[in-house]
């Protein structure tokens, strides 16, 4: 059966219908419900959207090339006015520069770098703006090593967010720390101390911190301490209280930066972790933050760290 | 050659006069009585525009009266889509599409329209004669004040809506200098557009063709659902309609005859602005606006017959059935719609001046600190709704030996409107031991002004 050669549009059999005049097997008709014009304009008003579109922004692409469109954007590069077609990147660089939300921004960085350490602890509006400011400054620099919220990680990483501190905890050392680096290092005593002197070294430093241990061996380590077999009292003072120009940590208390003291089951694995750290030595450098960020971005950087509650 | 997309059969509405139509002209009356003049209504307030309905985007606020809405309460438009939805639904169950035939932004604006056209082109058989055989000139010029008329009407409409979004004389001043904002201009042009295609030209078409609502409103009706009916029985009876001209004019003689109540004039059809005979029964086209009714009860008059051969009636009640008004599909909207109505004027009635959340600072968790004791960090958020400057300390309860430390920030300033995010800590010689938590309170006290309820959120300190 084929398609009849009626060409012109009729009625379906026993309906009010239009068709569209082809009919197959007798009475199998197609019907003809034509839509609204204005569907018609609508589809045409696409397309001519269609060609402004093509024109304004990238859109065909032409061997190793495409067409650039009229709409560009304008932002700039190290100080020099940069021309490209239009894309997300650009709008994004030249909204960073000149948007009204970026000139916010850096409205209030310019006034939190001009108020004195004093002001911006102590005004709300201020500090909002370093907190939110500097969690975003915080993740692109610093979460790295120091893991958001500043935790660190014990043998790797300081703690930003508890007290200790082994460079000091004011605005100023923080900023000074950000800006300059730090290189953090002990001599490795593998080789001038035994095992048995590791252990007693050991003993005693865990003793200053608290842990209590077999008498006769602490005794032996602070006089290896004290003495010039191990000379830790030059970097951490006689009472253990750490020198911070050298960024010698506070052995009085219980916090363990360098090595996993508190994770340990007894007090022998305790003794065994502190010698395997002093026989190791310490060896950790910070990079400089001063030549790639501004002195504004170093100071609300400085206060957010210092927000994190350990500051002094 | 078959045409694919079809030009609009022209509608040429004819006016008409009766309790529908006065009905509409009300609700038209008062729908654009609040719609033109809310926004220059101005209203005293000790802080904030004197607008009494203001959608300040920026400000993030929306000002109500006395009512002020912020981003937070974001969820009262929830509940008040979802009461539109629901009371639509229950509306049309019970009485089918008033909402399409009263109260639709399209009904109403294209009865504005029509009207214009009326009153500039004459009614239905003027303007059929003008279209067909008016002379080009006189055709061209009203047809071209017509449009100047609805594009007035257009732009009068998309203009309103812009001084809901800023104080009204200063924007409308703005607006007129070519001072105001981009969006401003593209929101009044866009909604100048968008009234004079759909109520100018389209009308009708967006309802059948356009409206989502037409063609789902069928599964929310039922036999009870009150329609505009027309009443097949009475109008047909067992010979049909019959125009007066033909046969017995008089009532009874045409009953005699079997001869129906329709006189065939043809009115029904006239006067539908959707172009369709609502003879032919319940369609998806019929937006119930009603004015078939007051035509039909017009011509009954006339001859002294009993209205209502179209009426508002039911399937149900058409069928001599009885007709339920307490059905189920009423108290399955009705009681939801009730529970939330209760449930958005609860919260709003209740609504503190003073919005704060606390939560704590998970990265890390908990600090110990050199004296042994363990830090916890919070981040408190604190948000001004009131009226005036409110000056807020903090404290913490229930964890006594606890210590609070936020830093050289003693007391917090809030400026009407205004919320800031400060970061608190808490020291508690607590042995660390992870998984361990303990309940805390934090209080955020207001200091002055005297009287404002203190706000205490319960949080808890980890260890």
């Amino acid at each position: 059966m084929s398609a009849s050669d009626k060409k012109t549009p009729g009625k379906a059999p026993g309906t009010e219908v239009e068709t569209t005049g082809h009919v197959w097997d007798d009475d199998l008709c197609e019907y003809n419900n034509p839509l609204p014009r204005w569907w018609l304009w609508g589809f045409y008003a696409t397309v001519i959207f269609a060609i402004v579109y093509w024109l304004l922004y990238p859109a065909w692409p032409i061997a190793s090339t495409f067409t650039k469109g009229f709409a560009t954007v304008t932002f700039e590069v190290e100080g020099e006015p940069r021309t490209t077609h239009w894309n997300t990147r650009a709008v994004l660089a030249r909204e960073m520069q000149s948007g009204e939300m970026a000139l916010r921004q850096q409205e209030m960085l310019r006034v939190v770098a001009d108020s004195s350490i004093d002001e911006v602890l102590s005004d709300t509006t201020k500090l909002a703006f370093v907190n939110s400011y500097g969690r975003g400054m915080f993740g692109d620099n610093c979460a790295a090593c120091h893991q958001t919220g500043g935790a660190g990680i014990i043998e790797l990483y300081p703690n930003l967010a508890d007290d200790n501190w082994h460079w000091g905890g004011d605005l100023a050392s923080i900023e000074h720390s950000i800006r300059h680096g730090r290189m953090g290092y002990m001599p490795d005593f593998g080789e001038t101390l035994d095992a048995g002197q590791l252990r007693a070294v050991s003993a005693y430093v865990l003793n200053i911190a608290g842990h209590e241990g077999d008498a006769d061996l602490i005794a032996r380590g602070q006089s290896i301490y004290l003495g010039p077999e191990g000379g830790c009292v030059a970097c951490h003072r006689p009472d253990g209280a750490g020198l911070r120009a050298l960024g010698a940590p506070d052995l009085r208390n219980n916090i363990w930066q360098n090595v996993d003291v508190l994770g340990a089951a007894s007090h022998e694995e305790r003794l065994t972790r502190v010698s395997e750290m002093v026989a190791r030595g310490v060896n950790r450098q910070m990079p400089a933050f001063g030549d790639r960020l501004s002195e504004a971005e170093i100071r609300v950087l400085a206060t957010y760290v210092h927000q994190f509650g350990g500051g002094q | 050659m078959n045409e694919v997309y079809e030009a609009r059969i022209p509608i040429y509405p004819r006016a008409v006069k009766g309790r529908f139509r006065n009905l509409k002209w009300t609700v038209l009356g008062l729908a654009y009585s609040v719609y033109f003049l809310l926004p220059w209504l101005r209203w005293e307030r000790p802080h904030g525009p004197d607008q009494a309905v203001l959608f300040d985007i920026p400000g993030r606020s929306f000002y109500l009266f006395n009512l002020l809405v912020h981003p937070q309460d974001i969820f009262w438009l929830a509940g008040l889509l979802i009461i539109a939805a629901l009371l639509l639904f229950m509306v049309t169950g019970m009485a089918g599409r008033v909402f399409c035939g009263y109260f639709c932004f399209q009904t109403l604006w294209t009865d504005l329209f029509m009207w214009i056209e009326r009153r500039m082109q004459g009614d239905r058989a003027a303007r059929m004669r003008l279209d067909r055989d008016g002379p080009a000139f006189k055709r061209l010029t009203l047809r071209t004040i017509t449009h100047l008329l609805y594009l007035v009407a257009a732009f009068a409409t998309g203009f309103t809506f812009i001084v809901y979004w800023g104080d009204a004389p200063t924007l409308t001043v703005s607006f007129f200098t070519g001072q105001a904002a981009y969006a401003a201009y593209f929101t009044a042009g866009f909604l100048t557009l968008t009234t004079y295609v759909f109520a100018g030209i389209l009308r009708e078409q967006v309802c059948i063709y356009m409206c989502p609502y037409s063609r789902f409103q069928s599964v929310m009706f039922d036999r009870d659902t009150l329609i505009v009916s027309y009443d097949q029985k009475r109008g047909e009876a067992a010979a049909g309609r019959r125009l007066m001209g033909k046969g017995p004019r008089d009532h009874e003689a045409r009953l005699a005859d079997g001869i129906g109540d329709c006189i065939d004039c043809g009115m029904c059809v006239q006067v539908c602005p959707v172009g369709i005979d609502i003879r032919d029964g319940l369609q998806y086209q019929c937006i119930h606006c009603a004015l078939c009714i007051d035509a039909c009860d017009n011509v009954m008059d006339r001859l002294g017959w009993d209205r209502g051969l179209i009426r508002y009636t039911s399937e149900n009640a058409l069928a001599g059935k009885p007709a339920r008004v307490l059905k189920p599909k009423t108290f399955g909207y009705g009681i939801p719609l009730l529970l939330i109505i209760g449930v958005l004027i609860w919260s709003i009635a209740t609504q503190a001046p003073l919005d704060a959340s606390v939560s704590q600072v998970r990265q890390p968790l908990f600090v110990t600190l050199s004296d042994g004791s363990v830090q916890n960090s919070y981040q408190i958020k604190l948000n001004n709704k009131a009226q005036q400057a409110v000056t807020l300390e903090l404290r913490i309860s229930g964890l006594p030996g606890a210590v609070l430390d936020t830093g050289r920030i003693e007391t917090i300033e809030l400026l009407p409107q205004q919320s800031t995010t400060l970061l608190a800590r808490v020291r508690y010689p607590a042995q660390p031991g992870v998984g361990q938590q303990r309940p805390l309170s934090f209080e955020i006290v207001p200091v002055a002004p005297s009287g404002m309820e203190p706000v205490v959120i319960t949080s808890q300190f980890s260890h």
